[in-house]
């Protein structure tokens, strides 16, 4: 590691410290929740956790444990501060974007707590960088409170068969339509755009579906404009867990092999535009 | 006042329009100056540059298979003809294949270099494309405002690190900032840096090449004397460098710089047989 773990020698020790060999492993699961200017960065013993709001309808989580990482310190019990993420994205990615084979960028991350800036310190081929971004006061952020009791249905599926379904969603229709029901369509995806209705179905017993957990037909509408950058995401992944509950919340996790096959998570929650429990033909 | 030219083979065709590719990326508008042997792009350091001027040189004898040229006078055997780069780089793109491609300066309606590209066709006749660009003749008595611009009495001369590296790290500082500081020292170490009041970055590149004081003639310059580890810094609009780096198709044999601190920066490519200088003035 070319970097000293040590503290500062004056000023305030580090409250969170952490090293990667590859910035990548950070910054392309940052890309994915990259929808607005600002995140908020939450730091545990057990990783990073970044979060970005819009509307107070839509929350993304992109989640790095602690595994990931050559080292990782947080010396108080939690670490948050918000953080313009376009400039973090910019700083992460000083050497480029693509990837060389064998070339990668390391990363160590220092933050003094409250009020100091998050240091970046990257190095690439002996060239090394340093960024000092300004940290703000964290905000308030909704609490979806999705947990796994309280969730109607259910399924899981290769996100190979949603990719190109999400990269031609039809944005003239201002919203997704999901259907989830333990009958038939079993899981449809609608749209109602200028030039007509769109309907997807993907059978139960379709290869593509890992799982399948439906106990109630839901049939629930999303804004597509809030939707539409969870594509990202699902590029990234290799599978994706489709969740609703009762009030028609929708929880998108996506399963994100990085580089070196380690596993981390994104998660998307989305309000419902309406309910809609009855089915309708 | 006569100009025609040839060019026959594609690896000299290519290289040509890879020239005028980095020139349309550094000025709108430029001059060409044609002389007997050679080409000269050149942009001098107006306002409305941003104060940013440019000499680019080529040996006609390597690109042309054919080059004529007769100037507006026994006595000055020269052309200057004001011009807008991207117009002849566009025509070049229609040249990717060609057999031939003939550039001559022409008077029918008002004065053009007409790029004759002669392309291959499955029929005894060749098809040819012609593009026709207007161009401005620069009067004799101004010429003068297109001199060499003078090597400055520089504090640090200094190689540039790895292009592609550089051109990484400029284009995300663009993002950041409007300004960026270059500066570098007589120990190899040269850094970029932006600040602004959301962020500050700093790119440190070490075991770079210094060159030795002595400037052209000779004269011992500023640089003698000067204090190893002291940085020389300019403070140029990022723009300016994100440009001249994105320009450069080819890794040029030698690049380097020339930093008079807060007052100009001096970048000098050399490719085998065409040289760039661009000099991008320091705001205060």
């Amino acid at each position: 590691m070319p970097f000293s773990a040590q503290p500062p020698a004056s000023g305030e020790p580090y409250v969170l410290s952490a090293s990667l060999d590859n910035a990548r492993h950070l910054s392309s699961l940052l890309r994915a929740v990259h929808f607005q200017d600002h995140a908020t960065c939450f730091a545990t013993a057990s990783g990073l956790r970044v979060t970005v709001e819009d509307a107070k309808c839509i929350q993304a989580n992109a989640f790095i444990q602690v595994e990931i990482f050559q080292e990782f310190a947080v010396q108080e019990e939690s670490v948050i501060f918000r953080i313009n993420l376009s400039v973090l994205l910019d700083c992460l990615t000083i050497f480029g974007t693509s990837s060389l084979p064998g070339t990668s960028t390391a990363l160590r991350m220092c933050y003094r707590g409250y009020g100091y800036p998050l240091m970046l310190f990257l190095e690439e081929g002996g060239v090394v960088t340093v960024c000092k971004i300004n940290t703000q006061e964290p905000e308030e952020l909704l609490d979806f409170d999705f947990c796994s009791t309280k969730v109607v249905n259910k399924i899981i599926l290769q996100s190979e068969g949603l990719r190109e379904a999400f990269a031609e969603l039809d944005m003239t229709s201002e919203v997704l339509q999901i259907t989830m029901s333990p009958d038939k369509p079993y899981f449809r995806l609608s749209t109602f755009g200028n030039a007509g209705s769109a309907h997807l179905d993907y059978p139960k017993d379709s290869d593509l579906m890992e799982a399948f957990h439906c106990n109630q037909t839901q049939m629930n509408r999303y804004k597509t404009s809030l939707l539409k950058p969870s594509t990202k995401a699902l590029a990234l992944s290799c599978k994706v867990s489709i969740r609703t509950d009762a009030q028609g919340f929708l929880s998108l996790q996506y399963m994100i092999r990085n580089e070196d096959g380690q596993i981390c998570f994104v998660e998307y929650y989305c309000c419902p535009d309406e309910n809609i429990t009855e089915v309708e033909l | 006042m006569r100009f025609r030219a040839k060019i026959v083979d594609l690896a000299c065709l290519n290289h040509f329009s890879r020239v005028i590719n980095t020139i349309a990326k550094l000025a709108r508008t430029c001059t060409l100056r044609l002389t007997v042997c050679k080409l000269y792009f050149i942009l001098s350091d107006k306002v409305a540059n941003g104060g940013a001027s440019m000499w680019c040189e080529l040996s006609q004898g390597n690109f042309f298979d054919e080059f004529q040229m007769e100037g507006v006078a026994a006595e000055h055997n020269e052309i200057y003809l004001e011009l807008v780069p991207e117009n002849l780089s566009r025509a070049l793109k229609t040249a990717q294949s060609a057999k031939a491609v003939k550039i001559k300066l022409t008077n029918k309606h008002c004065p053009c270099l007409r790029v004759a590209v002669e392309l291959p066709s499955l029929s005894s006749n060749s098809r040819i494309v012609t593009h026709d660009i207007p161009v401005g003749v620069i009067p004799r008595r101004i010429w003068n405002d297109f001199r060499e611009p003078s090597v400055p009495d520089f504090d640090v001369s200094i190689y540039l690190p790895a292009l592609k590296t550089m051109k990484s790290v400029v284009e995300r500082m663009k993002n950041l900032s409007n300004f960026i500081v270059i500066e570098a020292n007589l120990s190899g170490e040269m850094n970029l840096k932006i600040e602004t009041d959301l962020v500050s970055v700093t790119t440190h590149f070490k075991d770079l090449r210094n060159l030795p004081w002595t400037s052209e003639d000779g004269c011992q310059s500023s640089a003698q004397g000067r204090d190893l580890e002291s940085m020389a810094e300019a403070r140029i609009d990022i723009k300016k460098l994100q440009q001249l780096l994105a320009g450069q198709q080819v890794n040029p044999t030698k690049a380097l710089c020339n930093i008079v601190s807060k007052r100009i920066v001096h970048f000098i490519l050399l490719h085998e047989d065409v040289s760039l200088q661009y000099f991008i003035p320091a705001l205060a």
